[in-house]
């Protein structure tokens, strides 16, 4: 079975070859994407039941053992993870394509597309099954890549002033990430994530946590945590409506994942836990507030994208296996509901011409498919029983309730708050584009392509399903934390010889 | 026979990424791009000194026990590698910024100069509009709050 694993990220890369050389044949183009992402979905599903029932799947490159050679892990978090990214992707895949079936002009389609989002998917597999930290540092840069293209695409004006600090900002944070990986490689001499677990508990206290930071900054610039997350707001909302969406729900959370990975692997215990924890505080807040000023919904729901990270970091923070929990099912929730939001504001952008709050109005009688999908998902996403954003949010402030103390006692008081300011926000975009009285400058004529809501509508369904398969999501995501937490498992899948 | 690591080499690195920083902080693409090139540069160097140093890695030709340590060294081939393809991105931006706006500098966040400006002004936000019909000129948001705000006071 384990000959599976590296599929997710070969699938892709192929097809990225395939549809490269297939630019002038669109029809035939958008064919092999979908079959290709479509194929890796099924593999996903099936390393996740894998991993669930016999433990983490391993996959030799080249059959080199494990020390020495480039090792793929599909663990129980990995293969759920690469089952909601390739559900996303595809669902995303479909939107885009019903998307450039619309739309004419400057915003058309560019050949370049298909090619580079299988690229953009097979980074992102990449770093969730990568068992060494170069090999993750590889899968950054080439969802980075990726991304730096299709967050630029057409190249106008406002695209690449957005698109500048984009780059620099993430090429910066590789830099760091890449000198966390060197120091790490001259302090232990090695980089396999099962061997460092050893070779890092031998080391000084202070050197250890010195790496710690240093890989903690690198993450938290990815997955815009506060102090690092200012890159975000600026430059995610004027990429088109699919980009924006997979990059909301995917990128930050590869930022996110890196983060669980590392703390529970290589750094367990208490030791930045803390600061994770004031950091998590200040970005639910911060973000919050930041959503609470925007007049934009793109621009808006970048900043609760931001806000919502404090919560994964806070499950992290707390180093429980109700946090990780708690974590877990936060990012799997968030993934689905951040993409389905951003897809929707593309729907509104598609129908009435903008997502300006000051020119949107009567969005509800003009498009009421439109103002079902929104309300559904953005109550979800302010964490209304019975919603997954509920049950998540509920998740983890029962964890920070059980760990005690001022610290995360604070942070459920912020975790609330945000929520209902969340809830504010969200209802403030539904008051005014969809119930206000409608300004006659809005074209009733375009109609939305039937794909475009299809792909949509799979996405709330899926946010919905998750609710209907809550418990065993939790079963599932307690046992992958118990794993996390007791770091064996993953060690002897890894290196079979070193069981300790 | 190289040293391996020494102050020199340390001192190097620190100068690469100390000018690296510096330019990074330039509003303008072009220099911020000749910091990427440095700081990368740094950083492959600190990477090639984190391994040991010794003999061409190479079995059968020397002492095993005298050979550098291989692995560095290729991971700093990808590294520079990737740093190679940023740069030419940026390059392709900083052209394309310069073709677009005569300029390759890098402007502020417009939305967010905007906000700060209504706060400071006061004006009515968003949030106050619910009640009101849609305008088609967002430009008319920025008028003054209109006085019935204080009559219901």
């Amino acid at each position: 079975m384990s000959t599976l694993v590296p599929l997710p990220v070969v699938l892709p890369l192929l097809g990225a070859a395939l549809t490269l050389l297939l630019g002038s044949r669109p029809w035939t183009q958008r064919t092999v994407s979908v079959g290709c992402l479509s194929a890796s979905l099924v593999v996903a599903v099936v390393l996740l039941v894998q991993a669930y029932r016999e433990g983490p799947l391993v996959m030799q490159i080249g059959g080199w053992p494990a020390p020495v050679g480039i090792v793929l892990v599909a663990d129980q978090l990995a293969a759920l993870m690469l089952v909601v990214s390739s559900a996303v992707t595809l669902c995303v895949l479909l939107y885009s394509i019903g998307q450039g079936q619309a739309e004419t002009g400057e915003s058309s389609p560019v050949v370049i597309f298909h090619p580079t989002y299988l690229v953009l998917t097979a980074g992102v597999c990449n770093a969730f099954l990568a068992g060494d930290l170069f090999n993750l540092f590889v899968g950054f840069e080439m969802l980075l890549a990726a991304s730096f293209v299709l967050i630029t695409l057409n190249g106008t004006a406002p695209r690449i002033r957005t698109g500048s600090t984009y780059v620099v900002v993430n090429v910066l944070a590789s830099m760091i990430f890449l000198i966390s990986v060197g120091l790490v490689y001259a302090a232990t001499g090695t980089l396999n994530l099962a061997q460092l677990t050893a070779r890092l508990d031998a080391l000084p206290d202070g050197v250890r946590l010195s790496l710690q930071l240093m890989l903690l900054v690198a993450f938290g610039i990815k997955a815009a945590v506060f102090p690092l997350s200012a890159w975000l707001p600026d430059s995610y909302p004027t990429a088109p409506a699919p980009v924006t969406a997979v990059f909301a729900g995917l990128l930050t959370k590869v930022g996110v994942y890196a983060i669980i990975r590392t703390q529970t692997l290589l750094f367990p215990g208490q030791q930045a836990g803390e600061l994770l924890m004031v950091a998590a505080g200040l970005t639910m807040l911060v973000g919050i507030l930041g959503a609470v000023a925007q007049s934009d919904i793109k621009r808006l729901l970048s900043f609760t994208l931001v806000s919502h990270i404090g919560y994964m970091i806070f499950g992290v923070g707390l180093s429980t296996v109700a946090g990780l929990v708690g974590a877990i099912f936060y990012v799997v929730h968030h993934i689905t509901i951040q993409t389905t939001l951003f897809l929707i504001s593309g729907l509104v952008e598609q129908r009435a011409g903008s997502t300006d709050l000051r020119r949107l109005g009567g969005l509800a009688r003009l498009a009421p498919m439109v103002g079902v999908l929104f309300f559904v998902s953005a109550m979800n996403l302010a964490g209304i029983p019975p919603f997954s954003g509920f049950l998540g949010k509920l998740g983890l402030l029962q964890a920070g309730v059980a760990a005690g103390g001022p610290l995360p006692w604070t942070l459920v008081a912020v975790g609330t708050v945000t929520s209902l300011l969340t809830l504010y926000v969200a209802s403030r975009v539904w008051n005014i584009a969809f119930w206000r009285s409608p300004c006659e400058t809005v074209a009733p004529t375009a109609r939305l392509p039937a794909l475009m809501v299809g792909a949509t509508v799979a996405l709330v369904a899926l946010g919905v399903a998750l609710t209907v398969v809550a418990g065993p999501l939790f079963e599932y995501t307690g046992r992958a934390a118990t794993d996390l937490i007791e770091r064996t498992p993953y060690v002897r899948a890894v290196l079979p010889g070193e069981a300790s | 026979m190289s040293a391996g690591a020494n102050l020199v080499s340390f001192v190097t690195i620190g100068v690469l990424v100390g000018c690296g920083v510096t330019l990074l902080l330039e509003r303008s693409l072009s220099r911020v791009l000749l910091g990427v090139i440095l700081i990368g540069n740094g950083v492959n160097l600190l990477i090639v000194f984190g391994g040991r140093a010794g003999e061409p890695p190479v079995v059968g030709v020397g002492d095993e026990s005298a050979m550098s340590d291989a692995l560095p060294q290729a991971m700093v081939l990808t590294a520079i590698v990737i740093t190679f393809g940023f740069t030419a991105f940026l390059l392709a931006i900083s052209y394309r910024s310069w073709y677009l706006t005569g300029d390759d500098e890098v402007p502020d966040d417009i939305e967010d100069r905007e906000i700060v400006r209504r706060a400071a002004r006061r004006e009515v936000s968003a949030a106050d509009l619910a009640s009101e019909p849609a305008v088609a000129d967002p430009q008319q948001v920025d008028a003054p709050a209109p006085p019935r705000e204080e009559d219901r006071g």
